[in-house]
This record gives C-alpha cells, sequence and structure tokens, in this order.
C-alpha cells in the first residue's frame, strides 16, 4: 500500500467546484444564489492553494499558499456582507432579488 | 491506493454532489444547507492535505458565518420558491459552458500532472503559519484588517433604512402581495408616509 496522495485529485475537484459554480451564476436568477456560486468558485480556488502548498512543495518550509487561502476567506467574507447588504438594498427599491430586472445600466 | 487517498476521495464524491445540489436545488433554504455542506466538506479536504489552521479558519467563516449570513439573505429577501423563478432561461447555455471548462480544465490537468507520483502529505504546523504571517505577510494581514472594516462600515452604511438629510423621514416601501397573480413574482411598491413620526 503507497503512501500520499495523487497531485491530480484535489486539481479535478477544484475545477469540477469552480465550473459548477460558473453554471450557477449563469443559470440562477435569484441575487442571494448567484452569490452563493460565487464562493464556490473562491472556495475551489482555496483547494487548488492548498494543494500546491501541501502536496507539491511539502519539502519546502513555505507556507505562502496557505497564507493565500487564509486572505482569500478573509476577502470572501467582506465581499458576502457588502454584497448582501446590496441585495437587500435592491430588494427594498424594487421588490425583487431577480439579477434579470436590475437592467438599469446596460447599454 | 493510500488510505488518506481513500478518504480524500469520499470527501470530494460528497462534497461535489452537494455543490451540484447548491446550484440545482430548488428550495432556498435547501440550497443554503447545501452550500453549507459543500464547505464543511471543504473544510474536510484540507483536513486531508495537513492544512490543519485553514481548515479550522474555513469551519468558523464559512460554516460559521457565511452560511448563516446567506440564510438571513434569504429570509429577509423573501423569494420565490420553485425553478421557474429561481432559474434563467440559459440554463442550457450555463451547463455547456461550464461542461466544455470542465473538459479543458480535466485535460490540462492530466497533461500536466498525470504522470506525477503521489506525493507524501506534509504540512507545516500552526506556529510557522504565525510566524510567516507576521514577518513576510505583516503588510497584507494589516491591508486585510482595513479591508474588513471597509467592508464592515460599507455593508451598514448600505443597509440603513433612511437615507437623505438627518431629521428627513423617508416614505417607508410597502410590498403588496395579495393582488398579485399566480405567476407574477415581482410584487408591487406601494410608497406610504410614516405616520407614527
Amino acid at each position: 500500500m503507497s503512501e500520499g496522495i495523487h497531485f491530480i485529485g484535489p486539481l479535478i475537484l477544484a475545477a469540477f467546484l469552480f465550473c459548477v459554480g460558473i453554471y450557477g451564476i449563469i443559470a440562477r436568477r435569484n441575487a442571494v444564489l448567484v452569490l452563493m456560486s460565487v464562493e464556490l468558485m473562491l472556495n475551489a480556488v482555496n483547494i487548488n492553494l492548498v494543494a500546491f502548498n501541501n502536496l507539491r512543495f511539502a519539502d519546502s518550509p513555505t507556507v505562502d499558499g496557505q497564507i493565500f487561502a487564509l486572505f482569500i476567506i478573509a476577502i470572501a467574507a467582506a465581499e458576502v456582507g457588502v454584497g448582501l447588504a446590496i441585495v437587500l438594498n435592491m430588494f427594498r427599491n424594487r421588490a425583487s432579488v431577480n439579477v434579470d430586472d436590475v437592467d438599469l445600466m446596460r447599454w | 491506493m493510500s488510505p488518506q487517498e481513500i478518504v480524500f476521495y469520499l470527501i470530494a464524491i460528497a462534497t461535489g454532489l452537494s455543490a451540484i445540489a447548491t446550484v440545482t436545488s430548488r428550495n432556498l433554504v435547501h440550497a443554503a444547507l447545501f452550500l453549507a455542506a459543500t464547505l464543511a466538506g471543504i473544510a474536510g479536504v484540507f483536513l486531508v492535505l495537513h492544512a490543519d489552521f485553514v481548515a479550522l479558519v474555513q469551519l468558523l467563516v464559512y460554516v460559521g458565518a457565511i452560511a448563516i449570513l446567506f440564510l438571513f439573505g434569504l429570509m429577509l429577501t423573501r423569494a420565490p420558491i420553485g425553478r421557474e423563478a429561481l432559474d434563467s432561461q440559459n440554463r442550457g447555455l450555463g451547463a455547456a459552458i461550464s461542461l466544455v471548462l470542465f473538459g479543458v480544465l480535466v485535460t490540462l490537468i492530466v497533461e500536466a500532472f498525470g504522470n506525477q507520483p503521489a506525493f507524501p502529505v506534509d504540512g507545516v504546523g500552526v506556529a510557522e503559519i504565525g510566524l510567516a504571517l507576521f514577518s513576510r505577510w505583516v503588510f497584507p494581514f494589516e491591508v486585510a484588517s482595513m479591508l474588513l472594516l471597509a467592508g464592515l462600515i460599507g455593508a451598514i452604511l448600505l443597509s440603513r433604512r433612511e437615507s437623505g438629510e438627518s431629521g428627513d423621514e423617508t416614505p417607508i416601501t410597502r410590498i403588496q402581495m395579495s393582488e398579485l397573480g399566480p405567476g407574477d413574482d415581482r410584487g408591487e411598491l406601494v410608497s406610504t408616509k410614516r405616520d407614527d413620526a
């Protein structure tokens, strides 16, 4: 029985989650669900960063991949806060959270 | 296949299935709960990859805070339930784009890394992460804290009800849902002055 993890497993999982997020962004109409899909895509990137840091560069003492993942988590938290505030404002002004209804700035 | 790999694939399958359920569920609350399950599965992936600290931060921030925030957002917006109300018309386009992109990515990944041997998993401890975060990465750390403060203030400012000059009373937007037909999900805006002020 061999030791360790093959490298392509986490990478393919990350690619899959990213593509699921893209599908959610395109196919959903509810703005909150679009935000959820954005979160899925950010998490896919996090898996990539941690996998590269802990599998590919495991022999070097660097932790930069994990620190990048931590920064992405912090920025995603701020993004969700502001995004949900915008969605609430949109619902308050238009009585709808449908992204197809908010085309005021479309040329 | 090592035992680590078996555990990883089990967690990965559960995570992928709940991710699919997140973007296809017809119930908004179920979608939010499936998102929480997906994020917890990703925390499990981090644990298998020996990234303990990132896994715990993921559990605390995502499952503990962001999923609850999404549930609050869904609760406050009262969105209609149902596939026609939740999904737009370009579902096929989205599926085509994501499938093509997934195919391309998998091809590239297998071609680039497919012949590599299994790497032993070796993560560094929390002490090294703390040392690096407060020595090499201290400036981005402070910038991130300022960003969080700006996000906090911005979210408070955006979601406040009153606007305009202080002392002015803005009209309340009240949503009437009773006169609507079954197909219409837009609601109707009726502005009324608050009379008790």
